[in-house]
Order: structure tokens, then C-alpha cells, then sequence
């Protein structure tokens, strides 16, 4: 799926974000993080809850700022944008969120909604416009123009992702960052949403960091993976080599705790339980290229058993 | 094995809201056995929820059943209970696991009170026994060093240590049924990874019966024995969990099934069901299905379906079923799962 | 079964639009929360009598002039003094009766201090011979008129700082935060009598005092509203596709703290009003002869004995709309909230 010498859309270049730097509740959400993001790709990033996914997001978006670090976007570094840049910069980086619920203001029509980005843009010239825009944007989810005129609570979950995605397209971004898009949805229509998704990446060839816990559908998804666990970056590689090859010992508990929709398979599945001593002994490691573009956080001794226990 | 502890008969529930009745359980009716694990699942607003608060006795005010609607727990009409008599059933007899662990703990309370309250209101157990039943239980659902976080609040426990502590107040007063409504959907596939297994190993210990509800089939293959699929406030199939899985027979149960990734999905198979479910204050006439089924029939739109049947355990309310239907080709991968129906059987034979 | 062989064949999913089709009718915000405020009587009731009492109020302008209310005949004063209550109605207490100090029967006032025939005076009079009705209707507007600036400030200075203060939390946050513990911890009174000294007593003093301190318990609830709500994902998309601070405050913010700000502002009314009565009741409030609920009241309270409708009929006025008030705030506030009320 990679094809030859793929452009970098996003680069993160050893991140660092500390939450209460230098107090006693100091927690390093983002610690020495760098990966790249290639134009076209959609990037999975897993891992358990407040391994810091969501704060990798918010942080390349400039809702939060990185203690160190430097977040490059179409090879410009974004960290100190100002005034006219910024704004075409976040007309470039888009974001759907987790909680279709907490992501819409229950106070405002879907049609408003949908046009907040093209009326803080001002992308269209006259209301008709601006109605002919939205109408094409709920076209393109697969939602009724009646719904324009709807408050968010009268819609199902999956309608209200949805409207999110509606959202985000309206700017006619080139990145959009999803984090957890589907994780409140019920399985049926988080195929919806990620077969949406899929399709409008094709069509407005956009790139994706796709944020969430679980591997089945990010494999699904994907064509690279990252797995994080406690702020770090542990396993980097196709969708195909993480998931089917995994090296680090968390990638393979994390695997092993999918549910699969299988009775017999349920049966023989034995969850591995992660042993977390290999992060906190203080040996310093480093990314190790193990196969071609498979990367995992270890010691060169580690490296080394990792590349022997493949089969 | 036929040993029902519980009988849901005809169950309807109605909400009466300013719009309208809402019908959110739409005739209702399946067993439960002693020990067993029935897993219910469905799209989120079918109706387990509602099925479950029901049980219960903890529906909203707006909400009225109708009197042909039959719960019968040992040898009484749990909807005929006063509120004094549910008191003395609920968290005794039957108990429940929420899906929001934050909001089912008192956040003002210790863990090990609220582990051993159960136990004086209905055990009427000494403080004292109940504290040292709660010790013995928070180390049955694996909470390390269980004595010295008796005394913790629930706000210093991560997620999926207050879902053990839920678990564990559901299971003190040692419940015939335990109704676990999205016990891990809040959680992450580690943590619910865990506590799946400590609920099964714990029912293997206690056979309690469990009625699981959940909307991931993940989930329901490695918990259930048997399976009800509910669509818009009815059951539209249901059968043992080999039954449901390998042998799916009503469309909309095809259309769960193959909107999960299975480890052999290949890329680009994915099939989502289309659409919405239907709102429940109008329900459709006829199957609720319809309208999102791809092999709909005619008379899908005008005639209700009634349960045809598969096998003596295994049930499907649908059209397909009838000898005047035509044959479809169901979706490849539920072919697949046929396939493997077939082996199966011959295996058996 | 009915059923034919037509009847078994495939006719597929129905299209997209059929399927995403919602029955309900559509419903904003503001029509459910309506829709719930009209099921709870007492607080529609309240709602009626205050736009009643509102529009009583601006319209008695015309009528009562202030000057009408307060001005006397001095050299009738013996003849207009103290006159009870008269309907024109044989109704006991409202009949123009009173049993006289001293006496223990009850007299026709009215004839026996020679007012003449046909006059009367519905609430009665005062001391002075002024019309209790007049005075009454003089100091609702000047309570009213109290509420209506205690609102304002309330919604201007309460609401913009506490967004304010919310937003850029940090340091700013904590400066004004401190500020309003400081303004609060300083007693009304207090302020109030510093006002009198600098400004002399009177209504401008009285509404000073009130835009002193009667918003700081809004700004406090706003800003705990703001950290919460600027944290919600939709704030957040707001950020990211570079909607600017100001326009987020006035989309997001405070459309979604609405009810909260309108059921604050039902409980400060009611204490601005009582306040400005405390006030007027110690001689820090109104001067004379303006009337204002409160000073009449306290001009009463001497004779309450002998004259009790001096005093009864202005308080049960300001209990009413304090009342009602409170009512309507209490239904605004389930109104507001669906969870009170579960359907
Ligand atoms: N504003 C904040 N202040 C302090 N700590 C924070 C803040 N936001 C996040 N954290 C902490 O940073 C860590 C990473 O959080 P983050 O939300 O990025 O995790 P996540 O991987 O997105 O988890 P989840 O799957 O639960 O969404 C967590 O330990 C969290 O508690
Ligand atoms: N108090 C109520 N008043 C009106 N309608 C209600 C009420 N409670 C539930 N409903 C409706 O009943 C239907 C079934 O709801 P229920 O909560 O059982 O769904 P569910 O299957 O548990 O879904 P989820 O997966 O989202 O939890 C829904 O359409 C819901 O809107
Ligand atoms: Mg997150
Ligand atoms: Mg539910």
C-alpha cells in the first residue's frame, strides 16, 4: 500500500508534553515520541487508556503545547504559527472526536453546525451558497437535507458522527486527526462510520491519524500502526506486520485481548497478561528498524531476541 | 436442560412522552436457566437496557406495562412486587453491574462499605462479618493488597479497579441472577479483558445465572451459552451461541456479524448494516428490519414475522424462514460461517 | 395466514432517505424547555403574574405619576388621615371600618372625619392623608425598577467576567477569582452607608450598591460553568477550525450555561428587591417622600397596631413577586434540566 518515496505530511520529532511540569503530579502524557505521517496513509495509533493517544492529537492540532519537541506539517514547522498561517493551518488539520454527544452543541441546528468552518473561513459568499455547501456535506454522509434544520439530540450516535465528520470535511481539510471516532458506537454502525470514512479518504485523498484501543478495527482501517503504552512510543509498522507480527511483548498482550466474534476461537483465546518492568527498568532504548519499516522500542540486546523469536 | 429460574413472558414496556408512546419492549418473551450465561445484544436503543431495568423493577416513572406481561422468579409475577418487596428481591436475589462504574459507586462512601452493605441490609450480617466477607470478596475479583484499600474512596481506584469493585458488590450477596448491563463497554479491551475473566471464573464458582448484555459479538462468542439478538424492542433470533454464530438465520443477525473484523477479515469486506434504526414511537408495521434489509421481502412490509424454528433451541423471526420464500445466498462470510455449521454437525454425528 | 406467493418476493432495502427518517417533531432548546415549564402550574402562574405586575407597572406611568402619590393637601390632613381600606362593598375590613385606637367598636372612619360622600380609597391612606393604592403602585415601580437593574448588571458585568475569568483561567483566573472573594467578603451595609456618605441616600446609591456586589455570585457560577464547558469537544472543534475567542463565548459558551444564567438571575431579583427594602426600611434607602415598598413599610411600622394595612398590604406585595420569583426560578430550573424530569 506504500507507495514510492511517499511524501511526509506530519512529523513529530521527539515530542515531549509534560501535564504540571516540575510538580509532584507531573505526568508525562507525550514522552520522546517521533513518528512521520505520509500523505495519503491513514496512521493507527493504539494503546491503552491514558497511554496519551488523545494528547498526541490535541498536540499536533495546537490545543495543547508541547514542552519539547517539534511538530513539522507539509515540512513547516507548525509550533509557533501566528495570525493568517495558523488559520490556514487549521483549516488544514481537521478533528472528529470520540463522544458524538459532547462533540455538538446541543444549542445550535446541524446546519449551523456543518457551516461554523465555512463561516469562520468565510467560504461561501451568500447564504445560498452557504445552504447549497452544507447540503452537499450531509449528501456526502449520507444524511437527509431535512436533517439541516435538526438539533443534535433528536439523531442515533452514528448520525451524529456523522454530522462530526460533516464538520470537519467542510473545510475541505487535507488531515483530519480521529480520535476514537468510533469507540461510542455501537459495532454495526462502527462499520458505518469507518466504511464513511474509507470512502471519503479516497475521494478527497486525505490523510488520517485514527486514533483507539482497539486493534481489530484499526488494523482494519490502517495502513501503518503505532502502539503506545505510558506516553511512549513502542511498536511502528504496516497494519499487517503489527497485527500479525507483533514484537513487543504489550503489542502482543494488547492483541491477545480482542474479543473475536467467534465462539471456537473465543474458546482457546488466552489473554497475556503485560509485564510492565521492561519500562520501568531504566536501561535507555531506542526505535530499532527489526524488519524493514517495523520499528520497536528496545535495547540492541532486545532487538536481537525480538528478530529471533519471529518465526 | 430446561431449568428456568426466570420466565420473561409478552413483556411490553411503553414510555409515555410528550411525543408520543414509545414502544421501547415490543412483546418480549425468553428463559433463563439455572447457571447458564444468556447474552442479549442489539443496537444501541433496541431495548436491552429497558429489558433489563425491567427485571429489575428500576424503569422510569413514564414508563407502563401492560398486565398481560409476565416476569415469573420462583413462582411469582416479579411485576406484581410492591417496592418494599423489590427491595428485599434486588441486589439479594437479582443484581446488577452498570456499565458506568463512576456513576454506580457512591463516590462519598468506602469501597469496602459498599461492598459490605448488601450484606447487613439483606444477610443481616454483623459490620464487623460484612467487612470481613468484603476483604474476602475485593480479593476474589483481584484487588492487589485487598486490606489496605478496604478503606479507599472510589475516586483513588482507576477504571477498572471500581469495575472489579462493582463486580463485587453485585456478587456479595450472592445473587441467583446477575444482570451485567455493558459491564465493560467504558473500558478498554485490557481491562475489559480481565474482568471478562473473573466474571467467568466467578460464575463457574457460584453458578449464578447471567444475563449479559452487550452490543459487541466479540464479547457474547466468549461469555454466552446462549444468545437472544434483539432489533427495535423485540428478540428476532435467538439459539445457543454455536447456533447464533455459526448458524445465523435472520438477516439482521448476518448484518451484526458481518460488520465485526474477524481476524480473517480480509480489507474492504467490512459490511455495514445501512441506515438507522426505526423510531419507537411509530414502530413499522410488519418487520422492523425491513427497511435496512438488503433481502426484504414483500410481504416483510405488511405481515409482522412470526419464530420459526431452526432447531429445538434455536429460533428466527423471519419471512426467509417460510417454505414460500425464495432461497437467498446469504452474505459471503455468513457462508462461510455455515460452512463451518456443517463441520461442526458432522463432527458431532 | 393470508399471505400469496407475490408476497415472497425480494424487494430489498428501502434508500437512504426513508431509512434516516425522524418521526419526532423537531425541537429546539428553548421549545422543549417551554414545553416543560408549562407542565409545572405554580411556576406558569408566576410567570403570568409578574409580566402582569411588569406591564402593570410601565403603564401606571400614565395614570400615577410619581407626583400624584407622593403630593398631600396639608390643611385636610385631619380630614384624609388614616382612612382604612374601602371597596364601596359591605365587606367586614374592606368597608371603610376600623375600630379606631382606644375604641372597641368599630367606626365608619370615613363619616366620622368627614370625608366627602363618594370619595373613597380603595387601599386606604397613609398618615398624611396620601392614597395607599398610589404609593403602592410608586414603590412596586421602584422595586421593579431595582430588578431590572440588578438584572442587567448581573448579565453584563456577571456574565462577562465570569467568561472571562473561565477562559483564560491561569493566573488571570486566579487574580479575579481573588477579587471577587474580597469584594464579597466585604459587607453590603458597609457599602451601602459609604455610598449614603459620598452620594447622600437614595435610589442612585441603592443601585450602586447592588452593581457592587449583587453580580459576583453570577460571575462565580459562570466561571465554574466556562472551565467546564471549555473542555467539551465542541469548544474544542470550534478551536480547531479557528473560530476566534469572542465568537466562541458567544456560540458555545453561553448559549449552553443559558439556563443556569436565567435561574441565577431569578435569584438575585428577589434579593435585590429585599435589599433595597432592608435598606429603605433603616433610612439608607429612598428619600422622602419617594416611596419604595421597602419605606413604606417602615414609615408604617409604628402604627402597625392600630393601622396593620399600612404595613400588610405593601409587604404582602413584595413577598408576592419575591415569591413568584423564586417560583418561576424553581420551574425554569427542572425546565432547564431534562434530568429532573425523566420524560
Ligand atoms: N489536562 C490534563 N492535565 C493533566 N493531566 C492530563 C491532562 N490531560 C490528560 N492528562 C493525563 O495524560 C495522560 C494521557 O492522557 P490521554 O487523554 O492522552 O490518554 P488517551 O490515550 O487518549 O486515553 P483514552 O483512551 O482514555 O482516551 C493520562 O495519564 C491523563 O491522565
Ligand atoms: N424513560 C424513557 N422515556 C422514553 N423513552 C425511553 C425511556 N427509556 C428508554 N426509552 C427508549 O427506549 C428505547 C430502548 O432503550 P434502551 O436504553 O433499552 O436501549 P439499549 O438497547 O440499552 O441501547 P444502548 O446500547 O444505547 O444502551 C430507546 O428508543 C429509548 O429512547
Ligand atoms: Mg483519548
Ligand atoms: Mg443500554
Amino acid at each position: 500500500m506504500t507507495e514510492e518515496a511517499p511524501k511526509k505530511l506530519v512529523e513529530l520529532r521527539d515530542l515531549q508534553l509534560y501535564f504540571n511540569q516540575g510538580k509532584a503530579n507531573e505526568v508525562r502524557a507525550i514522552d520522546h515520541v517521533s513518528f512521520d505521517i505520509y500523505e495519503g496513509e491513514i496512521f493507527g495509533l493504539v494503546g491503552e487508556s491514558g497511554s496519551g493517544k488523545t494528547t498526541i492529537g490535541r498536540t499536533i492540532l495546537k490545543i495543547y503545547e508541547q514542552t519539547a519537541g517539534d511538530i513539522l506539517f507539509q515540512g513547516k514547522d507548525v509550533t509557533h504559527l501566528k495570525g493568517k498561517q495558523l488559520a490556514e493551518f487549521r483549516k488544514d488539520a481537521q478533528m472528529i472526536f470520540q463522544d458524538p454527544q459532547a462533540s455538538l452543541n446541543g444549542r445550535m441546528k446541524v446546519r449551523d453546525i456543518i457551516a461554523e468552518g465555512i463561516d469562520v473561513n468565510k467560504l461561501a459568499s451568500s447564504k445560498a451558497e452557504r445552504d447549497q455547501k452544507v447540503q452537499e456535506l450531509l449528501d456526502l454522509v449520507g444524511l437527509n437535507k431535512d436533517h439541516a434544520t435538526r438539533y443534535p439530540h433528536e439523531f442515533s450516535g452514528g448520525q451524529r458522527q456523522r454530522i462530526g465528520i460533516a464538520r470537519a470535511l467542510a473545510v475541505d481539510p487535507k488531515f483530519i486527526i480521529a480520535d476514537e471516532p468510533i469507540s461510542a458506537l455501537d459495532v454495526s454502525i462502527q462499520a458505518q462510520v469507518v466504511n464513511l470514512m474509507k470512502e471519503l479518504q479516497k475521494k478527497h485523498s486525505l490523510t488520517y491519524l485514527f486514533i483507539a484501543h482497539d486493534l481489530s478495527m484499526v488494523k482494519y482501517i490502517s495502513d501503518r500502526i503505532g502502539v503506545m503504552h505510558w506516553g511512549k512510543l513502542l511498536e511502528i509498522g504496516s497494519a499487517d506486520a503489527v497485527y500479525n507480527h507483533p514484537l513487543h511483548p504489550y503489542t502482543k498482550s494488547l492483541l491477545s485481548a480482542i474479543p473475536v466474534p467467534d465462539p471456537e476461537v473465543e474458546k482457546a483465546r488466552q489473554h497475556l497478561e503485560y509485564d510492565t518492568s521492561i519500562e520501568t527498568d531504566g536501561k535507555t532504548r531506542e526505535m530499532i528498524e527489526v524488519n524493514p519499516g517495523h520499528f520497536v522500542l528496545a535495547t540492541p540486546e532486545e532487538a536481537a531476541q525480538y528478530q529471533a523469536q519471529q518465526v | 436442560m430446561s431449568n428456568p429460574i426466570l420466565k420473561v413472558e409478552n413483556l411490553h414496556v411503553n414510555f409515555n412522552t410528550y411525543a408520543g408512546t414509545v414502544q421501547a419492549i415490543r412483546d418480549v418473551s425468553f428463559d433463563l436457566n439455572k447457571g447458564e450465561t444468556l447474552a442479549i445484544v442489539g443496537e444501541s436503543g433496541s431495548g436491552k437496557s429497558v429489558t433489563t431495568k425491567t427485571l429489575m423493577g428500576l424503569n422510569a416513572k413514564n414508563a407502563s406495562i401492560p398486565d398481560n406481561s409476565r416476569l415469573l422468579f420462583k413462582d411469582r409475577n416479579l411485576l406484581d412486587l410492591t417496592e418494599e418487596e423489590w427491595q428485599s428481591v434486588r441486589g439479594n436475589e437479582i443484581a446488577m453491574i452498570f456499565q458506568d462504574p463512576m456513576t454506580s459507586l457512591d463516590p462519598t462512601m468506602k469501597i469496602g462499605m459498599q461492598i459490605a452493605e448488601p450484606l447487613m441490609k439483606h444477610r443481616e450480617m454483623k459490620k464487623e462479618d460484612a467487612l470481613a466477607r468484603a476483604l474476602e470478596l475485593m480479593q476474589g475479583v483481584g484487588i492487589p493488597n485487598a486490606e489496605e484499600h478496604i478503606n479507599d474512596y472510589p475516586h483513588q481506584w482507576s477504571g477498572g479497579m471500581r469495575q472489579r469493585a462493582v463486580v463485587a458488590i453485585a456478587l456479595a450477596a450472592d445473587p441467583e441472577i446477575l444482570i451485567a448491563d455493558e459491564p465493560t463497554t467504558a473500558l478498554d479491551v485490557t481491562i475489559q479483558a480481565q474482568i471478562l475473566t473473573l466474571m467467568k471464573k466467578l460464575q463457574r464458582e457460584t453458578s449464578s445465572s447471567i444475563i449479559f448484555i452487550t452490543h459487541d459479538l466479540g464479547v457474547v462468542a466468549g461469555m454466552a451459552d446462549r444468545v437472544a439478538v434483539m432489533y427495535a424492542g423485540k428478540i428476532v433470533e435467538y439459539g445457543t451461541v454455536d447456533e447464533i454464530f455459526f448458524n445465523p438465520q435472520h438477516p439482521y443477525t448476518w448484518g451484526l456479524l458481518n460488520s465485526m473484523p474477524t481476524t480473517d477479515t480480509a480489507v474492504g469486506t467490512l459490511e455495514a448494516i445501512p441506515g438507522t434504526p426505526p423510531d419507537l414511537l411509530e414502530p413499522p408495521k410488519g418487520d422492523a428490519f425491513a427497511p435496512r434489509n438488503a433481502f426484504a421481502l414483500a410481504i416483510d412490509s405488511k405481515e409482522e414475522p412470526p419464530f420459526f424454528k431452526v432447531s429445538d433451541t434455536h429460533y428466527a423471526a423471519t419471512w426467509l424462514l417460510d417454505e414460500r420464500a425464495p432461497k437467498v445466498t446469504p452474505p459471503a462470510q455468513i457462508q462461510k460461517r455455515w460452512a463451518r455449521w456443517q463441520e461442526i454437525q458432522g463432527q458431532e454425528a | 395466514m393470508a399471505a400469496n406467493t407475490e408476497d415472497f418476493v425480494i424487494v430489498g432495502a428501502q434508500s437512504s432517505d426513508a431509512n434516516e427518517h425522524i418521526s419526532k417533531p423537531a425541537l429546539s432548546f428553548w421549545q422543549d424547555a417551554w414545553r416543560r415549564l408549562k407542565l409545572n402550574k405554580l411556576a406558569v402562574i408566576s410567570m403570568w403574574f409578574l409580566i402582569f405586575i411588569l406591564a402593570f407597572a410601565v403603564v401606571s406611568n400614565i395614570f400615577v405619576p410619581q407626583k400624584a402619590a407622593n403630593a398631600f393637601n396639608s390643611d385636610k390632613v385631619g380630614v384624609y388621615k388614616n382612612l382604612p381600606p374601602n371597596s364601596g362593598l359591605p365587606i367586614p375590613g374592606w368597608d371603610g371600618k376600623i375600630k379606631a385606637p382606644g375604641d372597641t367598636t368599630v367606626t365608619d372612619v370615613y363619616a366620622s372625619q368627614g370625608v366627602p360622600d363618594g370619595e373613597r380609597f380603595i387601599l386606604g391612606t397613609d398618615n398624611i392623608g396620601r392614597s395607599v393604592a398610589k404609593r403602592v403602585i410608586v414603590g412596586l415601580r421602584i422595586s421593579l425598577l431595582v430588578a431590572i437593574v440588578a438584572t442587567l448588571i448581573d448579565l453584563v458585568i456577571g456574565v462577562a467576567y465570569g467568561v472571562f475569568s473561565g477562559w483564560k483561567g491561569g493566573w488571570v483566573d486566579n487574580v479575579m477569582q481573588r477579587i471577587i472573594e474580597i469584594l464579597s467578603s466585604i459587607p453590603n451595609l458597609i457599602i451601602v452607608t459609604m455610598l449614603g456618605l459620598l452620594l447622600g441616600s437614595g435610589i442612585l446609591s441603592i443601585i450602586l450598591a447592588i452593581a457592587m456586589t449583587g453580580w459576583l455570585s453570577m460571575a462565580r457560577q459562570v466561571r465554574n460553568m466556562t472551565l467546564s464547558l471549555k473542555e467539551r469537544d465542541y469548544v474544542l472543534a470550534a478551536k480547531t477550525l479557528g473560530e476566534s475567542s469572542s465568537k466562541i463565548a458567544v456560540k458555545h459558551l453561553i448559549p449552553n450555561m443559558a439556563g443556569t444564567i436565567i435561574v441565577q438571575i431569578m435569584m438575585t431579583v428577589p434579593s435585590a428587591i429585599m435589599f433595597e427594602a432592608v435598606l429603605s426600611a433603616i433610612n439608607l434607602g429612598v428619600k422622602p417622600p419617594t416611596a419604595s415598598l421597602g419605606s413604606l413599610i417602615s414609615d408604617a411600622q409604628a402604627m402597625l397596631q392600630f393601622y396593620p394595612y399600612q404595613v400588610l398590604i405593601p409587604s404582602a406585595m413584595l413577598v408576592l413577586i419575591s415569591l413568584a420569583f423564586i417560583l418561576l426560578g424553581d420551574g425554569l430550573r427542572d425546565a432547564f434540566d431534562p434530568r429532573a424530569s425523566e420524560d
